[in-house]
């Protein structure tokens, strides 16, 4: 396919702009233009529309079909959410109003929202104050992270690690050494989970804090939970919830009830706002009543009166992690998401998530090795089998095999504590005959590894390209056209 | 129930295959854990939630003609840009692991990169960061990186909201920074002759500034660059439709607010973080990058590359933390850059000086009301010195259904009276003329 730039005719325009009502054309000092344009597209509306199209014709959404990227939560996003967040009320709003004399009272709506949010999520999480502003879900790590050392640094100790378990995602070291510490990784035990044992071994006046995905990225709760919380509160650390897999216990249990001073929870995730193809997300970050002063500014809070306001003046704030409120189009979407829902139907959520997921690992597990027997909870994690190995098919060809019966593959590779992990999440919105059919899909192609490897590893043969080459990519490195 | 698909009679029969009940799936929460009181109101159907966000919404005022900008802004957004975003297969896909399927959204970000080149005239670019905040805060970081040093030097006419989020950022780390005041509205060259040592990373301005003065860097350029110091510039990309690009001022790293290309204001966000370098510092970019490449039959495709760098496979010693980033909303810029085009984008930007100059004499002609920076060039925002408290006044002017500007007090000492005025394209004569009258009869 053309790129867009290689489609362009001098002189085609797509837009008229106007109108011109002021006296034209003020010179500015060409010492401060720029010498000649930016060489952008020259095109017509039809023509960026065809471009668009075809390119979205070469994408494969939720909408699109069975997307069961393990630990992403591809669950579906309703429409009613878009149609909320493009009404004008919000999407014309400006984010200064507020700092206007009296601006507060122009913003009333946007403040409830983001107030109404913020108690919503204290009360699913377990939590007593929240911010919104985090616009990611490791951009609230690196906020949780900020006020962990507000915290240390209001107490005059000297903290300088963070411990993670090896099976995490890489956001969690990465944002630890980001925020200043430096990364202990604990190793998983042999049933999959964190052991209070390798805890106890790992501590020592030092650490921070704990950074822990529970249930973690093999899908297993921890029933040692509460004790590993007490583990890290008796160094004076703070245990932290990385909220990326709260969409199995939602409605079920609060992390603030397993003893977490921190979490952030992935809107993207739980509560169902798209994705975007990478973005944008939010990532809310809540915490226990004593870490409440530390929440960056600006923070929401309900008058007496029944109206909303912003406080800036809060000395003990880590100040500002974002430039307002956050990625607020996409707390709006989350917040009508859960309005609609109610308490009845997040319980719901994570009933259908575990159910669905336990449904895909008991019939797949004869077929594929399952890296970790027992109730999981929103995702499984299998392996190639041996033979399958035997036979050069690993788990990328199992993916591209996928694609060509018409799924997105699960995610791969990943946790890398698992030999090449199959990663299975299907969400809760997923139907029995979805699942019954991905299910047959991955035991025929178990059957293919064994009997006609070379399909398998052909993979796939139904998309517009196939196997692109990532080392020539790097190699290379074409990463813009420059005229 | 909304969204959930299986009946009660499927997830009998699916737990009956399993031979397990809904208790069973949760055993493995200790039972004192379970929580099963949520205060939480009950769930409510699409007409209910419609109309009570309809309701909400009504509450926020947006009938205000508006003059408030400050590095967000009120442009005029094309309908075709709307409905590109809204395509369901770009937005409810994921990150391009998979590239067969996803050649749209990879694609539709290598061009992206493509139009951020083009514009800002920098070598590299990446798929995006999540504002300009935030960009700028990883430019900064890039810098220090690469230049192994630890000092900082940041201009006060940088945005404000900027500043603060740099500071609470480097509140845990070793890092010197230092931000000196500018002097009538511009950056005070004397001052980082004096500033810039052998242990400066990075040097830090932003065109326009934001009192929405243009700058030529070029001479900071140089001095940043003899002393081994890269240049930082964070940018407003429609300015860039005509204004002098970073790369013909030698900076090293460009960033900026994408908010003005196609994206709605809500709120404060989504935004769109852009970031471009030179590319020699490609390898310090954060954040995920697409490259060109050709697929097992030799046609051209588009993957994700530079990955070493990433918090996935370097984990704690990645060059960034960013992993979701704002794709959508590069691909919405992308989608405005495209349909502006080559002529269209330098037009919006002459139209946003022609209308801002046509309010500033008609503005500054009202009795008793001075320009703050007398002489200076401006883009789109100029600052106003008023007889009386700016904030004041802006708030009597809200009563008379304007949001007539920012008053700079509350991030800058000793400018009461300066208000910040600004004016995009879609700001017609009248209105200009309308808030010219309301202004004087509040004076």
């Amino acid at each position: 396919m053309k790129l867009v730039f290689e489609k362009s005719v001098p002189s085609r325009k797509a837009f008229r702009m106007g109108p011109r009502d002021v006296p034209s054309s003020v010179s500015i000092d060409e010492s401060l233009l720029r010498k000649k344009p930016a060489d952008l597209p020259e095109l017509s509306e039809l023509d960026v529309v065809r471009h668009f199209t075809e390119l979205s014709r070469r994408n494969f959404g939720v909408d699109t079909n069975f997307y069961p990227l393990g630990s992403c939560t591809m669950k579906y996003n309703p429409k009613v959410n878009e149609r909320i967040a493009s009404y004008p009320g919000f999407a014309h709003l400006h984010p200064l109003l507020p700092q206007l004399r009296m601006g507060g009272m122009l913003t009333q709506g946007a403040l409830r929202v983001l107030y109404e949010m913020d108690r919503f999520l204290c009360e699913i999480a377990g939590m007593d104050g929240f911010t919104m502003q985090p616009m990611a879900g490791a951009h609230g790590e690196l906020t949780g992270l900020m006020i962990m050392a507000a915290y240390h640094r209001s107490k005059g100790t000297q903290k300088k690690y963070i411990l993670a378990p090896d099976s995490a995602h890489g956001t969690n070291p990465s944002s630890a050494a980001i925020a200043g510490y430096e990364v202990i990784s604990v190793p998983t035990g042999n049933r999959g989970i964190l052991e209070p044992e390798e805890v106890r071994r790992h501590l020592n006046p030092e650490v921070a804090g704990l950074m822990l995905t529970c249930p973690n990225t093999l899908g297993l709760f921890n029933p040692h939970i509460a004790e590993i919380c007490e583990l890290i509160h008796g160094v004076d650390g703070l245990a932290y919830y990385d909220g990326a897999n709260l969409n199995a216990i939602v409605g079920q249990a609060r992390p603030g009830d397993f003893g977490f001073d921190i979490i952030h929870i992935n809107l993207h995730k739980t509560f169902s706002t798209p994705h975007g193809g990478g973005g944008p997300g939010a990532g809310p970050v809540g915490v226990r009543a004593d870490l409440v002063d530390f929440l960056p500014v600006s923070v929401v809070v309900k008058r007496d009166d029944g109206t909303y306001a912003l406080e800036y003046d809060r000395p003990h704030s880590i100040g500002y992690v974002a430039p307002f409120y956050g990625n607020f189009g996409i707390i709006l979407r989350a917040y009508v998401y859960i309005l609609m829902l109610g308490k009845e139907g997040l319980k719901r959520v994570s009933q259908n998530a575990v159910l669905n997921a336990n449904y895909l690992k008991e019939k797949l597990k004869d077929h594929y090795d399952l890296a970790f027997d027992g109730v999981c909870k929103h995702e499984c994690v299998f392996s190639p089998t041996q033979a399958m190995l035997d036979n050069d098919v690993h788990a990328l060809n199992i993916a591209k095999s996928l694609i060509d019966r018409g799924f997105h593959p699960p995610t791969i590779y990943f946790p890398s504590i698992v030999r090449e992990a199959i990663m299975i999440e299907p969400t809760e919105t997923e139907s029995k005959e979805t699942l019954d059919r991905f299910i047959a899909a991955m035991i025929e192609i178990a059957e293919l590894a064994l009997s006609d490897p070379q399909q398998i590893r052909d993979a796939p043969v139904t998309t517009p390209v196939s196997r692109p080459n990532e080392t020539i990519a790097a190699r290379v490195l074409d990463i813009a056209s420059i005229a | 129930m909304p969204f959930i698909a299986n009946t009660d009679a499927q997830r009998n029969e699916m737990l009956a295959e399993m031979g397990m009940t809904m208790e069973d799936l949760f055993a493995d929460i200790p039972p004192q854990l379970r929580h099963d009181n949520f205060d939480l109101p009950a769930g409510i159907s699409e007409q209910q939630v419609r109309d009570k966000l309809a309701d909400i919404a009504g509450t926020n005022m947006i009938s205000l003609t508006c003059f408030l900008g400050g590095g967000f802004y009120d442009h005029f957004i094309p309908a075709a840009v709307y409905a590109l975003m809204s395509r369901s297969e770009f937005y409810t896909a994921y990150t391009p692991y998979q590239p067969e399927l996803s050649q749209g959204t990879l694609q539709a970000i290598y061009e992206y990169q493509s139009s951020i080149c083009r514009l800002t005239g920098m070598d590299v670019s990446n798929a995006s960061l999540y504002d300009g905040g935030t960009a700028l805060y990883e430019a900064m970081m890039m810098a220090l990186s690469a230049t192994r040093r630890r000092k900082v030097i940041m201009d006060t006419s940088v945005n404000p909201i900027y500043r603060m989020m740099i500071r609470s950022y480097t509140e845990n780390l070793a890092i010197a920074l230092a931000e000196p005041s500018c002097e009538q509205g511009m950056v005070n060259r004397d001052a980082y002759d004096r500033l810039i040592d052998d242990d400066t990373a990075a040097v830090i301005v932003q065109n326009p500034n934001f009192f929405g003065c243009i700058d030529d860097f070029s001479d900071l350029a140089e001095m940043a660059h003899r002393r081994g110091a890269l240049l930082i510039m964070s940018c407003y990309p429609i300015a860039l439709g005509i204004l002098k690009t970073p790369k013909e001022m030698n900076a090293d790293i460009v960033t900026g607010e994408g908010q003005s290309l196609g994206i709605p204001m809500s709120f404060g966000g989504p935004y769109l973080g852009f970031m471009g370098a030179t590319k020699k510092l490609v390898r310090k970019m954060p954040g995920r990058v697409v490259g060109q490449t050709i697929d097992k039959h030799d046609q051209r495709a588009f993957v994700l590359t530079l990955q070493a760098r990433e918090q996935h496979i370097r984990r704690d010693k990645a060059t960034s933390n960013i992993c979701t980033n704002q794709a959508l909303c590069a691909l919405t810029a992308h989608a405005y850059m495209s349909l502006l085009g080559k002529q269209g984008l330098p037009e919006v930007a002459q139209l946003c000086v022609d209308k801002a100059h046509y309010a500033y004499e008609r503005l500054t002609a009202i009795p008793g009301i001075k320009p703050q920076f007398r002489g200076k060039t401006f883009f789109n925002e100029f600052v106003l010195d008023l007889p009386c408290e700016a904030r004041y006044v802006v708030g009597q002017l809200i009563a008379k259904g304007f949001a007539a500007g920012f008053p700079l007090s509350r991030y800058y000492d000793n400018m009461e009276n300066a208000l910040l005025v600004c004016v995009t394209e879609k700001r017609t004569k009248e209105e200009i003329g309308m808030l010219a009258e309301a202004l004087e009869s509040v004076l």
